[in-house]
């Protein structure tokens, strides 16, 4: 960008500035001072002085951090007492701990039943919407309001909509002759549960992507289809879904990564039960610094997951993207 | 009927059970504060009295009005810093030539793609170390900054006309002028869009409170729902904890209705999730 012979860098600000600052604090025009080169080749240090704040923040609370984290994963550490070294202790606990597998399995069976559900609900409320219709804007505006709602909301309402006894839904499905779902409290049922606030959360969101993905179709496309004699399917899997297809992507990885952080639904709605059915990666990782002051396995936990965050993401576009092509 | 008329009917029907899906929760609920609690069961959603009841039982145990005051404070200095600094950084990201610029821009964008529970421990031991538990600066200092608020703002600077910059500049502006007085009314809708990113993120969070904060007087108004949801606080009756649920609610939802079209926009732009 700016290599040039120019040897002015922000280590060396004085130089730039002009000697004739003025006293106001207001900088000079750099252009008087360099009339030989052209502007924009020189380092212009107030650059550098303008993201300096930011830049400094970063090292401090992303790059620290994120060095420190790494340290940690070696050392046994409560806050209180000194850091001790453990080695590779950590990293030998985290492959043979049960409740470690059974988050990583519990984040599975979630993505497994949140991200088809909300892809599909999402899909079909983008392609209602999509085209001329009247209360458009209401209904956006409708689906959309979960999606602002903090979360500790939602959990509370559906702690109640779902409670076993008395709850509002199992007391819809009783009045319509139906027997009570034992949504949060049994084993089998408190993923699927969870899984459903999650997708009322925030499939409006999906439906807005999805529908702005819809609105990138060029028109041409299916008046070609239709002088073709094509059906509503086959226009459907011929042009709409390959054309979805980056929109896609964005939706199974931010789905995906947005399965990971799952933490209020749990922490407000099971604690993580019943017999650890419900604990999510971010959950356990709470509870062993919080609960047990496991500093150095938490981060070693924290580590863990976002690596395999990295690596399910890379393998789901790459799975996403070749589905098309 | 012909075939799109009926097409037309069906989509309407159902769309509007979309919308009684995720409407009548709230409206439920809503309604549900104000029932006597043995009332809340049952499916009739409008109380037979209306009562009070549940909001003074939560304001009787929780300290609600400070839990606000916190939050407000919080957010809007989150908010404020993130778009002061998110500005500086992005003028100096998109106006300005500087050796190592790019570099900046790389690095600020790597930040964004490290999942946060990565950050999450040595974070918090880092705000502890620094005696911020318990203290505003715990629950405001590491988040003032913002890697979205930055790409935001960098984006749209990046468009503006050389021209606007240069007949500032010609007429002997300092750049932090420029950036405040012209720059800046320049940009409405990008600092909007990236307020109101920040803000609801910042509203909302409630898990980075729990870990900093466990004295009442500072907790957030999230914070304080959940634990008095979660740790018993309500004893066992929901029309308090659903009290305390709407009442955490409102603000944003009003701010929502306020701003809605801005609201989406930036949301779905940025594809982040509340």
């Amino acid at each position: 960008m700016t290599e040039t012979s120019e040897p002015l860098d922000m280590d060396t600000p004085a130089a730039v500035v002009p000697a004739t600052q003025p006293a106001t604090g207001i900088p000079a025009v750099p252009v008087a001072a360099a009339p030989i080169l052209p502007r924009r080749s020189r380092s212009d240090w107030r650059g550098a002085a303008f993201a300096a704040p930011y830049l400094l923040h970063l090292a401090l609370f992303f790059g620290y951090p994120l060095l420190f984290a790494i340290v940690l994963v070696f050392h046994r550490w409560d806050v209180v007492t000194p850091m001790q070294w453990v080695g590779a202790g950590n990293l030998q606990r985290l492959v043979a701990d049960d409740l470690f597998a059974r988050a990583m399995l519990n984040t599975g069976v979630f993505l497994a039943l949140h991200i088809p559900l909300q892809i599909g609900v999402a899909l079909l409320f983008a392609e209602l919407l999509n085209g001329k219709l009247r209360g458009r804007a209401f209904f956006r505006t409708v689906y959309f309001l979960p999606v602002v709602v903090s979360g500790v909301v939602v959990t509370i309402l559906f702690q109640q909509l779902f409670a076993f006894d008395g709850g509002y839904v199992n007391g819809v499905i009783a009045a319509l002759g139906g027997e009570a779902v034992p949504w949060l409290v049994s084993p089998a049922w408190a993923m699927p549960a969870i899984a459903l606030v999650a997708t009322w959360k925030n499939v409006g969101l999906y439906v807005l992507l999805f529908l702005a993905g819809l609105q990138n179709v060029p028109p041409e496309l299916y008046e070609a289809a239709d002088v073709e004699g094509a059906t509503r399917w086959q226009r459907w899997r011929h042009i709409t879904f390959p054309m979805l297809n980056p929109m896609m992507v964005t939706v199974v990885v931010l789905s995906t990564i947005g399965g990971f952080s799952l933490f209020v639904e749990p922490y407000v709605l099971t604690g993580g039960g019943p017999l650890n059915s419900t604990l999510s990666g971010l959950l356990y990782i709470y509870n062993q610094a919080f609960t047990f002051n496991h500093m150095g396995y938490a981060a070693t936990l924290g580590l863990a997951f976002a690596l395999l965050i990295f690596a399910v993401v890379l393998v789901q576009r790459r799975v996403v993207e070749s589905d098309v092509s | 009927m012909p075939p799109s008329q009926i097409r037309k009917a069906l989509a309407y029907i159902v769309l509007s059970i979309g919308a009684v899906v995720f409407a009548y929760p709230f409206v439920w609920m809503a309604l549900a504060t104000f029932k006597p609690e043995a009332e809340i069961a049952s499916l009739n959603p409008l109380p037979s009295v209306w009562t009070a009841e549940s909001y003074r039982l939560v304001f009787g145990s929780v300290p609600l009005g400070r839990a606000f005051l916190n939050s407000v404070v919080v957010t809007g200095l989150v908010t404020a810093l993130a778009l002061v600094f998110g500005s500086l950084a992005a003028y100096g990201l998109s106006r300005l030539d500087w050796r190592g610029r790019d570099a900046a821009f790389s690095v600020i964008l790597f930040t964004m793609m490290v999942p946060f529970l990565v950050l999450l421990i040595p974070l918090y031991t880092l705000v502890v170390g620094f005696g911020w538990s318990n203290s505003y600066a715990g629950l405001v200092v590491p988040f003032m900054m913002n890697a979205t608020a930055v790409l935001i703002l960098r984006q749209h600077f990046v468009t503006l006309p050389q021209s606007l910059v240069d007949a500032a500049r010609i007429d002997g502006a300092g750049e932090m002028r420029i950036l405040f007085r012209i720059v800046w009314p320049a940009s409405v809708p990008a600092l909007v869009t990236a307020g109101i990113l920040v803000f609801i993120g910042s509203w909302n969070e409630v898990l980075w409170p729990l870990m900093v904060v466990r004295e009442q007087d500072m907790m957030t108004m999230p914070q304080t729902v959940a634990l008095f949801a979660v740790g018993g606080g309500a004893e066992g009756r929901l029309g308090p904890q659903l009290a305390a649920a709407l009442l955490l609610a409102l603000p944003i939802v009003a701010a929502y209705l306020v701003f809605q079209r801005k609201f989406v926009e930036s949301l779905a732009t940025s594809g982040l999730k509340g």
